[in-house]
């Protein structure tokens, strides 16, 4: 096995893990903690994917750079909004919409 | 029962996805040797750098946009304005600081110089400046930031404009974001450096303008 | 090769667990910062698919801007609290 091929496992892992997280977690800071893994598991995946027969593959390189960057500003939004919904409601939760 | 639901789905889903990526057929598309090839016509030697600012630039130029946008929003969500003050920090820890960040700029600048033809370019350095930035301010000696002043706005979007610029001054030679291979490296070389002062401030910005908000003490 | 192997296998499994313990570690600002160090281990794992790029990148900005703003908002969350509790 290629290590481009487990880091793309590792992704896979990775992503399902932060969607879970993303769906079960209610605090919103571990929210975006969960949101953030999903993003690296997908990063993972499109190198890992692209490198798996282990020849660097600059074009999902740079794609994936770009991305990390526009990661860290929604990182960075997503805790302006939650520090604002604090500050207004004092609860770091979202309102429950469904009833169970 | 609703924890139980997503765990059981999410587990189905990675071990599907697994399956799947163990048995994929090989790709029929391969970019690598495009890239090598047109490598000499890029005027740069770094491969990633080649892909970033000439090959993709469409991407890098609605990256620095969206992270501005992100940064309109902090500002827009109306954080709770209130003077920061800086509070007096200990003494080794504020030498240190103001030895290391001008070593980051350093580090910075020479990012920006190597990537033409190694690792390095614009985001790192950009990064590297920003968390110059976040150093000097979690050290106490660069207070929060409450407004943008004129010459800050300037600063945050003049990567942004500069690059916006260049692409449209190429439309007058044909395509948008297309150099002359004669010129590609200068012109790389100018968008880059323009990104990196612009994208350092954004990034700090998206620190320092939300660190305010308590107003301190 | 085996090494390398091996390495790779210690690295993946450093990931998932860090991974693991942001999400579930009872205490926030331990899982703000297990998620640090599962940026510098990202950072790692790049460097083992050949993509020193993003190495740089994931270092400066996953582990220390995304650390810095994180932090920074669970201390902001904690003042806000003690001010509720306190007058």
């Amino acid at each position: 096995m290629t290590s481009g091929l487990l880091f793309a496992i590792v992704g896979v892992l990775l992503f399902t893990m932060g969607g879970a997280g993303v769906l079960l977690l209610d605090h919103l800071l571990r929210r975006i903690l969960a949101f953030n893994l999903m993003g690296s598991g997908a990063f993972l995946v499109l190198v890992g994917l692209a490198q798996r027969h282990d020849v660097a593959d600059p074009v999902p390189q740079a794609m994936v750079l770009t991305g990390i960057v526009v990661a860290v500003a929604a990182t960075a939004l997503a805790l302006a909004l939650a520090r604002r919904l604090h500050a207004l409601t004092g609860r770091m939760e979202l309102p429950e919409a469904d009833d169970d | 029962m609703k924890r139980l639901v997503v765990i059981a789905a999410a587990l189905a889903f990675s071990l599907a996805l697994i399956a799947t990526l163990l048995e994929l057929p090989a790709a029929t598309i391969d970019l690598r040797p495009a890239v090598a090839e047109n490598l000499a016509a890029s005027g740069v030697a770094h491969p990633v750098t080649a892909v970033l600012l000439n090959y993709r630039g469409y991407d890098t130029l609605l990256e620095i946009a969206v992270l501005l946008l992100a940064l309109f929003g902090i500002l827009a969500l109306g954080l709770e304005r209130q003077v920061c003050t800086l509070r007096a920090a200990e003494r080794p820890l504020q030498l240190l600081a103001r030895l290391a960040s001008p070593l980051m700029v350093v580090v910075a600048v020479y990012l920006l110089w190597a990537g033409a033809w190694r690792p390095g370019g614009a985001f790192q350095a950009g990064a590297v400046l920003a968390a110059a930035a976040v150093l000097l301010h979690l050290t106490e000696l660069l207070p929060g930031w409450l407004q943008p002043s004129a010459r800050l706005r300037w600063g945050l979007a003049g990567g942004f404009l500069l690059f916006l610029g260049v692409a449209t001054a190429m439309l007058a030679r044909g395509a948008l974001l297309e150099y002359p291979p004669a010129h590609a490296g200068a012109l790389i070389l100018l968008i880059e450096a323009g990104l990196t002062f612009s994208l350092g401030l954004i990034l700090a910005g998206l620190f320092l303008f939300m660190t305010c908000d308590e107003g301190g003490d | 090769m085996s090494l390398a192997l091996g390495f790779d296998l210690l690295l993946a499994s450093a990931l998932l667990w860090s991974a693991w313990r942001a999400l579930t570690t009872v205490r926030l600002d331990h899982a703000v910062v297990v998620f640090i160090v599962f940026g510098l281990l990202m950072a790692l794992a790049w460097a083992r698919l050949q993509a020193p790029d993003i190495g740089l990148a994931e270092a400066a900005i996953g582990a220390g801007l995304s650390g810095a703003l994180l932090l920074d908002a669970y201390g902001a969350l904690r003042r806000r609290e003690a001010e509720r509790k306190a007058p």
